[in-house]
């Protein structure tokens, strides 16, 4: 038996800057994970990743776990976490731009 | 140092070409990422968590002030005005964009440096002793013989595909400060019956199957150290394991097949390939061992040091620290920390870098180099320049006297930068660093190696720390587990584990309780932590480490 699918986002990095982006509901990229798609379901899951992979101006796009949040998709593990906002020695990265405030 | 010719010059401006030539056409979609990915990486271009990382060699960690005037300018206006500098004695660029990268290798070229082969299943950077032809107890200067092999091994027809990386030091004493035991080749300067020549030490490394480097050849002489080193290169390129990069790396290689029997096979290569090279990599040694020669060495009083020494406690401290012995009379080797507590370990500023620049002019011959340790040392400098040299760092917060100690940790960038990190490593060596000089115990606790690694690739040499940390990823969430007793010099030792691992809160206490017994259980200050824990074993740091635990084994 296959495992029961949990919600995810599709996340990648920008080609130009390297900065880290996620697919909209509309099939954009945005900067901050608030305004990614949250996705329910497997085939829904395969399709939009299949999509945002075409796109030239996106790196290693991928999916992973996300949970609803108040304000949007909020990250289960650490290292999303830390994608979000940017690294803990500096504030540079999301935190310091606002995306990451964005909520 | 070494001064490019026309054909280094001409080599890595077309690479530059190349590879703007390959940027562009990336960024209009002509080249897929599948694509371009490799080439990025054969420019030293990898994509981390939040952005591109470009890491820039820095052979045998030797700069002159121009370069190191050029990395700050880089950093200043590529980046966010600091850089990384490496245990493999590289700077890396956390936040370059990748249509600003071409310009960057331009300005790189024009010092005579490059990003190639810092990636990639290649021959990578050639690392020596950061002491190198200063200080007293060295045979040769291991500088000349990494720059041939820096120019065999960069863009060497048969070696762009290798089955993994392959990464070369090169020391010329018997102290070893350059980690050779931990490398796929380390080779060790020596003299024998007046003749110049190396013992090549073959299959060591970290990462997630640390080995000890086991010897080759006892004695390699200078004219045949070139073929033998292809020869090894190749009998692995041909053997090495391609269908698992775990088992890829040249000390399974050498485990497998066990080193006698690599060993007929290098000899065999070696015999087959030695007639070709025809005596044209010894015309080009001596050509590079004349951009080594040492400065002209002042004789001079060194007075203004005594009365500083005597007069400035803080000068005095740091002087104790920060200052190693060199081979020329009233002269001393000065390593500059880049461990001020609370700091990135490895960072420094563009004013910094700036800064060191204008001291090595002022003060130290103009030279710098960068150690695998992540520090920054003056090779040169005559005594009597120490207190001015001391000064001026001070004003560039450079000054920290923690050289060998507690606080002078070595860490990989982890997860706050790494796509390969399990956890973060950055934030540990700065809690370890700053809880050590609230309690002021650093100066007590004396000589100590802390090395953190992010991820089980060791990139921050946790196996061979008197204390290694490796953070991993535990269902979720960051756990650290702990190494004791490893050893990173002539005397390799690979670290014991404790035990189970702590978490991101608990793993600066955990330290905390093991140098805390540590200070109880030595025979005295001059016992070492190495020292006491090769006397004691692991069990009276377990107890430390683990209370809990051991009160309920010793209930049972």
């Amino acid at each position: 038996m296959s495992r029961p699918f949990t919600p995810k986002v599709i996340t990648a990095n920008a080609l130009l800057e390297g900065d880290v982006i996620y697919r909209s509901a509309s099939g954009d990229w945005v900067r901050a994970l608030a305004q990614a798609a949250l996705i329910f379901d497997a085939e829904r899951a395969d399709e939009m990743l299949a999509e945002a992979q075409k796109d030239g101006m996106a790196v290693g796009a991928y999916l992973t776990d996300a949970a609803e949040g108040e304000h949007g998709p909020e990250p289960t593990h650490f290292r999303e976490e830390f994608r979000r906002t940017g690294p803990s020695n500096y504030p540079h990265g999301k935190q310091e731009t606002g995306a990451r405030a964005n909520v | 140092m070494y001064k490019y010719n026309d054909f280094d010059e001409s080599f890595v401006r077309n690479r530059v070409e190349q590879f703007s030539a390959q940027v562009a056409r990336r960024i209009d979609g002509s080249l897929s990422e599948e694509e371009f990915r490799p080439l990025r990486l054969m420019n030293g271009l990898y994509l981390q968590l939040h952005a591109y990382m470009l890491r820039v060699a820095i052979p045998y960690g030797t700069l002159n002030p121009g370069q190191m005037d050029q990395l700050a300018h880089i950093a200043e206006k590529y980046d966010r005005g600091y850089g990384h500098f490496t245990t493999r004695q590289n700077i890396q660029y956390n936040w370059p964009k990748l249509p600003d990268v071409p310009a960057i290798l331009s300005d790189l070229a024009d010092v005579e440096m490059h990003a190639i082969q810092t990636s990639g299943n290649t021959i990578r950077n050639v690392t020596a002793d950061h002491f190198a032809g200063a200080s007293a107890d060295e045979v040769a200067d291991p500088r000349p013989v990494a720059e041939l092999i820096r120019q065999w091994s960069t863009d060497h027809p048969e070696f762009q595909f290798l089955p993994r990386k392959f990464k070369v030091a090169v020391t010329g004493a018997a102290a070893d400060r350059a980690v050779v035991r931990a490398h796929d080749i380390g080779l060790v300067l020596k003299r024998q019956d007046g003749v110049l020549g190396a013992e090549i030490i073959v299959g060591g490394g970290l990462g997630r199957t640390p080995m000890v480097g086991k010897t080759l050849k006892e004695f390699v002489t200078f004219d045949d150290l070139l073929p033998y080193l292809e020869a090894t290169v190749s009998v692995w390129n041909l053997l090495g394991r391609r269908d698992n990069k775990y088992k890829a790396r040249i000390k399974i290689t050498v485990h497998e097949h066990g080193i006698d029997d690599i060993r007929a096979r290098v000899e065999e290569r070696f015999a087959a390939i030695k007639p070709t090279f025809g005596g044209i990599d010894m015309e080009m040694l001596r050509e590079i061992e004349g951009h080594f020669v040492p400065p002209m060495f002042a004789d001079k009083p060194i007075e203004a040091y005594t009365r500083a020494y005597e007069a400035d406690p803080v000068f005095r401290a740091w002087a104790d620290t920060n200052l190693a012995a060199h081979k020329a009379e009233g002269y001393a080797i000065v390593t500059v920390s880049l461990k001020k507590p609370g700091q990135t370990p490895g960072d420094a500023t563009a004013d910094q870098m700036r800064a060191l620049a204008q001291i090595a002019r002022d003060y130290a011959h103009d030279e710098l180099r960068i150690s695998h340790e992540q520090n920054v040392i003056l090779p040169h400098v005559h005594k009597s320049n120490l207190p001015a040299l001391h000064a001026a760092l001070k004003a560039f917060d450079l000054a920290t006297a923690n050289v060998g100690l507690v606080s002078d940790i070595i860490a990989c960038p982890g997860m706050d930068y790494c796509a390969l990190a399990t956890a973060r490593a950055i934030p540990v060596a700065q809690g370890i660093a700053t809880r050590f000089e609230e309690l002021k115990l650093e100066h007590d606790i004396g000589a100590l190696k802390i090395k953190i690694s992010g991820c089980i690739n060791a990139c921050g040499h946790h196996h061979v720390g008197h204390i290694g940390i490796l953070g991993l990823d535990r269902a979720g969430v960051e756990n650290y587990q702990i190494t004791l007793g490893g050893d990173g010099t002539e005397d390799m030792v690979i670290g014991d584990r404790t035990g189970p691992g702590f978490a991101y809160d608990e793993i600066v206490p955990a330290i905390e309780r093991i140098l805390l017994s540590y200070l109880d259980l030595r025979d005295g200050p001059e016992e070492t932590f190495l020292a006491a824990y090769r006397r004691l074993g692991l069990a009276p740091f377990k107890a430390a480490l683990y209370p809990a635990k051991e009160e309920k084994a010793n209930a049972a």
